[in-house]
């Protein structure tokens, strides 16, 4: 078995024309590990994704997955992968179960070995008793987790998965993160990319903060909210047209604080205390909320801007 | 862990570097199994469409047309006429049919071949796959209509059973330009100028006459056009009346699957893995 990280990417560069859609980020991908990268759309997640993928060659910096050149060993190196792109794409003129057997034939397994694999994976996906429906007739939950048993066919030693729940209803995301939940259990190695921190938290040992092509931060999603931002955070909505003007008087209420159009965040080790204290100052809050810090937080601290806009 | 690395190196050595891994035939039993679930309809349609021509034109038209003279000096029915290059049609149908409207979908919409080269498969490999998926129907359009012809005494000479690997060629040739045409296609206006080329090509390709009724630049100008050679190359096995012009008609389509393939391959390797 391949020993050392099964993805180094270093100074990795791709311009389409004069923008730079992924502009020299490095990072190191350990077997086994869940690895992120957080941003928001256009953040050059996908463009990332595509090149670990072998699907698209970069334009600098170097590239190696499982020890092999994209650019050179596109075959062998997709071979190993197990792909989940953004979008599904399912062939939909094949039947549920087919689609697993069909995807397995283009990585040369045979109809044997198939079989029993495809019904495993069917299992897996809980899918089983949808093995003979079309997949018009899924629901998007459903197609989901059809292409990440599909992505499984080939037992892939790294899953690429490209925001595995956008567009998900929570059910079907909790369902979905119980799946992939199981996988890193079983120490298949995942790359996924996401704007939802909550799903970042949830699944990554390790993640990249990306924005505009760069790394901001990388680290363990705990030790980045330590990091960047503080133990609690107390939202407070003093009405959309007060926010701002109240969050310049509240002067040294809080280590630090953020405006947002709808709310005033205040970051802070005890949330309840200056909540406290805004009150007994004489303002009056037309709702507050105390909770702990999250990627989100971070995200905005790194780059002044929400991931979800 | 141990089974993956042992078919990872057991992927056949590629002779076209990273574009093929010699498994063109997963893409085309997914093409079987996709037809055998959902198509079947469509193919019995363009299948049946030249068995009309034939019994309107070859047989009704025929009978008040009488022979026709083929020029070596042969009198042919006009049914025994036609029938080959209706051969010919439907094997340039089936294979259009496939190779641009349907490889149009699976690149556009269903994202088909996205999928595909994100697995072990190259561009070479889903081509070729694709192109045999036209083959296979040229093939089984050919067979039927063939069985047809004999049945109505249109096969005069044993030569006919040629005309089979010489439909599957044909298939081949417009398979393989139509996949790299509609490579380069990107809108559904821009398909339909196939059939706009389609179609005035059918009706004169010496299809249901001989070329020689035109005059001299008309005769160049339709011999420069791919189904003339099909018709000719078909109607010369299926009456026995050969010539050696019949190979230039097979060199006119291996040049055509050649070009066609190099185009499909390049072509698909700059969309999907750029």
């Amino acid at each position: 078995m391949f020993p050392g990280p099964v993805i180094v990417a270093s100074d990795l560069r791709k311009t389409y024309g004069d923008s730079a859609a992924v502009d020299g980020i490095s990072f190191e991908v350990a077997p086994g590990e869940a690895f992120g990268l957080l941003g928001p759309n256009g953040a050059g997640k996908s463009t990332t994704m595509r090149m670990l993928g072998a699907v698209s060659q970069r334009t600098g910096g170097d590239l190696r997955i499982l020890g092999l050149d994209p650019d050179r060993s596109g075959p062998e190196i997709r071979a190993q992968l197990g792909v989940v792109p953004q979008s599904d794409n399912l062939d939909r003129e094949l039947k549920v179960r087919d689609n697993l057997i069909v995807y397995g034939r283009y990585f040369g397994m045979s109809r044997k070995e198939l079989g029993p694999r495809a019904d495993a994976l069917l299992e897996f996906a809980q899918l089983t008793d949808r093995a003979k429906a079309r997949v018009d007739q899924l629901s998007g939950g459903m197609k989901r987790r059809l292409t990440i048993a599909r992505a499984l066919i080939n037992d892939p030693r790294i899953l690429l998965l490209d925001e595995p729940t956008t567009g998900l209803d929570p059910q079907a995301r909790h369902v979905l993160w119980d799946r992939l939940f199981r996988l890193k259990e079983q120490g298949t190695t995942l790359v996924l990319t996401t704007h939802h921190m909550d799903e970042a938290e949830q699944l990554c040992d390790r993640l990249v903060v990306v924005d505009k092509g760069v790394i901001m931060a990388e680290g363990p999603p705990a030790e980045l909210i330590s990091r960047y931002s503080s133990r609690e955070v107390l939202e407070v909505r003093f009405g959309s047209d007060n926010n701002a003007a109240v969050a310049a008087r509240l002067g040294s209420i809080g280590e630090r604080s953020e405006v947002l159009p709808d709310r005033v965040l205040i970051y802070t080790a005890n949330g309840e205390r200056e909540l406290a204290a805004i009150l007994a100052a004489g303002f009056a809050p037309i709702t507050s909320l105390v909770r702990r810090s999250s990627l989100e937080d971070v995200f905005l601290r790194l780059t002044g801007r929400s991931l979800v806009e | 862990m141990i089974a993956v690395t042992a078919r990872a190196a057991a992927v056949p050595a590629r002779i076209l570097g990273s574009v093929y891994a010699g498994n063109a035939r997963a893409v085309l039993g997914r093409g079987i199994t996709a037809t055998r679930s959902s198509n079947w309809l469509v193919v019995l349609s363009g299948f049946l469409e030249p068995v009309f021509y034939l019994l309107s034109l070859g047989l009704g038209l025929g009978s008040v047309i009488g022979t026709i003279d083929t020029g070596g000096g042969a009198q042919l029915s006009y049914a025994a006429y036609i029938a080959p290059a209706l051969l010919a049609v439907s094997a340039m149908n089936g294979a259009i049919m496939d190779s641009t409207w349907n490889v149009f979908f699976k690149m556009h919409f269903s994202k088909l071949y996205e999928g595909m080269v994100a697995t072990s498969l190259g561009p070479f490999d889903v081509a070729l796959g694709e192109i045999l998926l036209a083959l296979l129907r040229g093939a089984m359009y050919a067979v039927g209509f063939m069985v047809i012809m004999q049945a109505l005494g249109l096969n005069l000479a044993w030569t006919a059973l040629l005309a089979l690997p010489a439909v599957v060629l044909v298939a081949a040739g417009f398979a393989s330009v139509g996949m790299a045409i509609t490579s380069f296609m990107k809108t559904f206006q821009q398909m339909d100028w196939v059939q706009f080329f389609l179609l005035p090509m059918f009706l004169f390709s010496a299809t249901f006459y001989p070329v020689t009724v035109y005059p001299v630049p008309i005769q160049w100008l339709v011999q420069a056009l791919p189904l003339y050679h099909g018709v000719e190359l078909v109607r010369g096995l299926t009456t026995g009346v050969l010539s050696p012009a019949m190979l230039l008609h097979v060199l006119y389509y291996l040049a055509m699957v050649a070009v066609g393939m190099v185009f499909t391959t390049r072509r698909l390797k700059a969309l999907f893995l750029s």
